[in-house]
């Protein structure tokens, strides 16, 4: 038998090699893709179960760690609060109704101020993007806001704008609309060559180059600069909702705080302070987390997430 | 002499002016439905002259005549936020084909190429073998009568480049399209090439020839090879 096919490859030696049958082929190439192919490891509800459990054992862990320092240093109350007195006065804030009133505020400010962020900066991004003079001129212009507090703004803004909503939102811009920009730009600085010549080699005009290839290509990044624009919103709104109050203004979680302070209630500035993180935490949690991840998971850049 | 689809007479290549020439006084003339392999040394310009062809580039001297060209690269350059389909559908669309036709000529495609199972996937999840297919698949997408070829497999495996070597020669038998295809593996060159050229460095230029159908293989192999090596050796200096 092995005499047999040492000959037949003896006498052939000008045949190409793996000459097969059609069908062959088929099966073999069939057996290299599926070995070739990366397996997906499935994570099991074990590990995600242990996964969502860590953060919430911290949280407790913290908690504990808070009473017990109240229990035995035994602080002044007007210092620091126990998490019981700090949930007592949660619980009123959410029986006179206070709570949601001022969460409601707050985070349609955020929101409204953030979308409107995303509706200026993008367009921003992509001129700037585009055109080497305009970056040349503007770009360190918006990297510079991006490390400026917009808090800083806020005086400025009370000036021009008065006790208005116009001062939250102007404030809230300028914290969120150079984290966008420079995000998008960004994207698409790395978006890698190779791309652009495929798109020139497949005869996409520019037009086409752009939307259907530089933009999703950029998307991660965007997405990213999205997160961050939020994030900076989000404080910009507190610092700018602390000191701006009065006036024609609604009431909303800063307030809430400067109220805490003005009545030297330790507890109700706990209570503002875990309702402004939550708000923060949910958020992440629900959007942008998952967005980023999807994102990131359809195009094989997520490595062993630990999130 | 039957038309040439490809002709391309004096062509010389510098980057700037005082850069040295890249290729130097290329004469070629590539027949409709030919495959020819352009087989160099690293650095022989052979890349170039191949952007040149496809307009990605624009000559120092001479002149190209060439219709448009589909391109496949060394890696398969895949878009990764688009599943294997839809990068086919994408070059369908480039192309302007209407929404229902690209649906059943990507599937056409991914078939021809045998990863109709795998349309649905997105490029990192598929071997490096199966996303060249996908790549050719894509410029197959393009409809164009010519296509050029990076040293496409160069990457791969010898299991499956070999494999790829059968599906080339297959899929050009049944499209007839005119191949260039550049590598500087000799064995690839006879296995593929109709004909094959031998592409001398710095400057670049063609400087033998060979028919290789109807030849014995590994005797074209073994020749080939001295000549490529003399062609290098000229370099030692």
């Amino acid at each position: 038998m092995q005499h047999e096919s040492t000959l037949t490859k003896a006498e052939s030696p000008s045949r190409p090699p793996a000459q097969l049958r059609p069908e062959d082929d088929r099966a073999l190439e069939k057996g290299l893709d599926n070995l070739q192919q990366e397996t997906r490891v499935q994570s099991s509800w074990k590990s995600s179960i242990t996964k969502a459990l860590l953060p919430v054992a911290a949280l407790v862990a913290v908690i504990y760690v808070w009473q017990m320092y109240v229990w035995i240093v035994r602080p002044r109350p007007d210092q620091l609060p126990g998490p019981l007195d700090v949930f007592g006065t949660l619980g009123t804030l959410w029986q006179s109704g206070e709570a949601v009133e001022t969460v409601l505020t707050s985070l349609q400010r955020g929101v409204v101020g953030f979308i409107i962020a995303v509706v200026i900066a993008t367009p921003l991004g992509l001129v700037l993007a585009q055109s080497r003079i305009l970056r040349g001129a503007f770009g360190p212009l918006i990297s510079g806001l991006q490390v400026l507090p917009s808090v800083a703004w806020v005086p400025a803004a009370v000036i021009w704008f008065g006790l208005s909503d116009a001062t939250i939102y102007f404030v809230v811009l300028m914290g969120a609309i150079p984290s966008i920009t420079n995000g998008l730009i960004a994207g698409v600085d790395h978006v890698p060559d190779q791309h652009r010549r495929v798109g020139h080699v497949l005869g996409a005009s520019r037009w086409e180059l752009a939307t259907r290839i530089v933009l999703p290509a950029a998307l991660p990044s965007y997405v990213s600069g999205l997160k961050q624009g939020w994030a900076f919103s989000w404080r910009s709104l507190m610092a700018a909702e602390i000191i701006a109050t009065g006036g024609t203004l609604g009431f909303g979680l800063g307030a809430l705080l400067d109220q805490g302070r003005q009545f030297s209630s330790m507890s109700t500035v706990i209570a503002a302070i875990l309702l402004i993180l939550f708000i923060g935490i949910v958020v992440e949690l629900l959007i942008f987390g998952p967005l980023e991840r999807r994102l990131l998971r359809r195009r094989g850049l997520l490595t062993g997430g630990s999130r | 002499m039957s038309t040439a689809q490809i002709e391309i007479t004096g062509l010389s290549k510098r980057f700037s002016a005082d850069a040295p020439l890249v290729l130097e006084d290329v004469n070629l003339r590539v027949r409709p439905g030919e495959f020819v392999a352009l087989l160099g040394a690293s650095g022989c310009g052979k890349s170039t002259l191949l952007n040149l062809i496809a307009g990605l580039e624009e000559p120092s001297s001479g002149t190209i005549a060439s219709p448009k060209a589909a391109f496949m690269f060394q890696d398969a350059s895949l878009f990764p936020w688009l599943s294997a389909q839809a990068n086919v559908e994408l070059a369908l669309q480039l192309r302007g084909a209407s929404k229902t036709d690209r649906r059943s000529e990507a599937a056409r495609l991914l078939e021809l190429v045998h990863l109709s199972d795998a349309a649905h996937k997105r490029p990192h999840e598929l071997s490096g073998g199966m996303r060249q297919r996908v790549a050719l698949a894509r410029s197959l997408a393009q409809n164009r009568d010519v296509l050029l070829m990076d040293e496409p497999f160069a990457a791969l495996d010898a299991i499956t480049r070999d494999l790829l070597h059968d599906e080339l020669q297959r899929v050009w038998r049944e499209t007839g399209r005119t191949i260039v295809f550049i590598t500087h593996n000799v064995r690839e060159a006879v296995r593929l090439g109709q004909r094959v050229l031998l592409m001398s460095s710095r400057p670049g230029r063609v400087v033998a020839e060979w028919a290789a159908e109807k030849q014995d293989p590994v005797a074209l192999t073994a020749e080939i090879t001295t000549e490529l090596r003399k062609e290098i050796r000229r370099h030692a200096a």
